[in-house]
């Protein structure tokens, strides 16, 4: 099943973002957003993911399948790794989270406190929950924030393997991932005229 | 739903958790009426009831900003709306943890505290019934207030003001029944409406937070 996105806008705070946007992710593929600050790359993954409703537009093929990860990681930090990840895990019907801790390298830390965690472990650990959703398709906001590069390698090579398993993955990123199988969509040209829009709207 | 419950309980047992916050209030506060009032065993009798039954509402007021503020702050609770959990669940288990660590202890030490107070002995049994009927009712209202007020910076101040009047009917019909019971009154009119302000906000009160909790995450 595919994510199809059609003519979508978004908005943020009420004011349009991003307007015309068209694109699909099939399984086993990926799509890197590419765009300045501020440009509506989040704004759009949160639509993606249903956390706010579309401006206008469709978004198909999203809703249960996806597995969303925001520019915080969600972690408690008086929680140790093991039972953070546990918590998502059963909060996603599994219990199996032995893949998660050795895909990101996280077994010497399992019983570490999250808040002991420097920023990249806690940034790997809030990766390896996508591991645990089983979700197919992976809404990911700037997922490398706070990785070095050994991380960032063992993140793609994670993103590979999800790829490879008929997964697929929406994420906003500036650093090239070095994934082959990932097309770039940028965001820039698809930047809403929020007058226009808002015009329409009042004489509609 | 049992997971997000297992979890919920777990960090109000740890370091800086809320667990102990409003029973200490409690306690401090049952402590020192009888200071402020005076010796005089008469009056701390009558006033007993009332005083318990206001102490457990601020007790429980106290600990509201933590429900969903904390989840909030660190990102899970945006990961837990697009999580295969209903937003109504998600409310409910959040409440129902609350009562647990913030209701059921004030109903378990309120018959010890009234000793402190004077409380006559037919009242220790009603006291602790009409806690034990109304606390939930707190617990469930005073989700909902958090889930107005979840994206608002410091908005303690705002949970407090949108939750004290809808605790106002709770603590008429507790107070009365901890009152009747103590005075060796009939106290069946106020336990049924108590109970019946309980079952109507369990019923209701979780559509209506789950609806605000997925507007106020709409702002991100």
């Amino acid at each position: 099943m595919m994510l199809n996105v059609t003519d979508l806008a978004v908005a943020r705070g009420g004011i349009p973002v991003l307007e015309g946007l068209t694109f699909s992710v099939a399984p086993g593929t990926a799509l890197v957003l590419r765009g300045p600050n501020g440009s509506g790359k989040t704004t759009l993954l949160r639509t993606v993911a249903g956390l706010q409703p579309a401006f206008a537009g469709t978004v198909d093929g999203a809703g249960e399948r996806i597995a969303y990860a925001a520019h915080s990681d969600g972690l408690k930090s008086m929680l140790t790794v093991t039972e953070n990840l546990t918590f998502w895990a059963q909060v996603f019907g599994g219990t199996d989270i032995a893949q998660a801790l050795s895909d990101f390298q996280l077994e010497p830390l399992a019983d570490r406190l999250a808040g002991n965690l420097s920023a990249g472990q806690k940034r790997r650990l809030g990766l390896a929950r996508l591991v645990v959703t089983g979700r197919p398709l992976w809404v990911l906001d700037e997922p490398t924030v706070s990785l070095d590069t050994a991380s960032v390698a063992l993140f793609a090579s994670v993103v590979r393997r999800h790829l490879g398993a008929g997964g697929s993955a929406l994420m906003a990123t500036h650093i090239d991932l070095g994934i082959p199988e990932a097309e770039v969509l940028d965001v820039a040209p698809y930047k809403a005229s929020p007058r226009a829009s808002v015009l329409d709207e009042a004489f509609l | 739903m049992i997971a997000l419950l297992i979890r919920d309980l777990r960090l109000a047992v740890r370091a800086g958790g809320g667990f102990g916050l409003g029973l200490s209030f409690f306690l401090i506060l049952t402590l020192l009426v009888p200071f402020g009032v005076g010796p005089e065993t008469g009056l701390l009798s009558r006033i007993a009831p009332g005083v318990l039954w206001i102490g457990a509402l601020l007790a429980c007021l106290l600990s509201l900003d933590r429900i969903f503020a904390l989840d909030h702050e660190d990102g899970s609770l945006e990961l837990l709306v697009t999580a295969p959990l209903p937003s109504e669940g998600i409310v409910t288990v959040k409440a129902l943890a609350h009562w647990l660590t913030s209701g059921l202890p004030l109903v378990l030490v309120a018959p010890l505290l009234g000793v402190l107070l004077s409380l006559p002995a037919p009242g220790y049994l009603w006291v602790t019934v009409s806690l034990a009927v109304g606390t939930p009712a707190l617990s469930v209202i005073g989700t909902f207030g958090a889930a107005l007020t979840v994206g608002i910076k410091r908005g303690g101040l705002l949970l407090s003001l949108l939750v004290l009047p809808l605790y106002v009917p709770t603590l008429i019909f507790g107070a009365e029944v901890a009152r009747r019971g103590a005075e060796g009154l009939s106290v069946q009119t106020p336990l049924l409406l108590l109970g019946g302000i309980s079952a109507g906000v369990i019923a209701l009160l979780p559509f209506a937070s789950a609806a605000v909790l997925r507007i106020n995450m709409r702002q991100g």
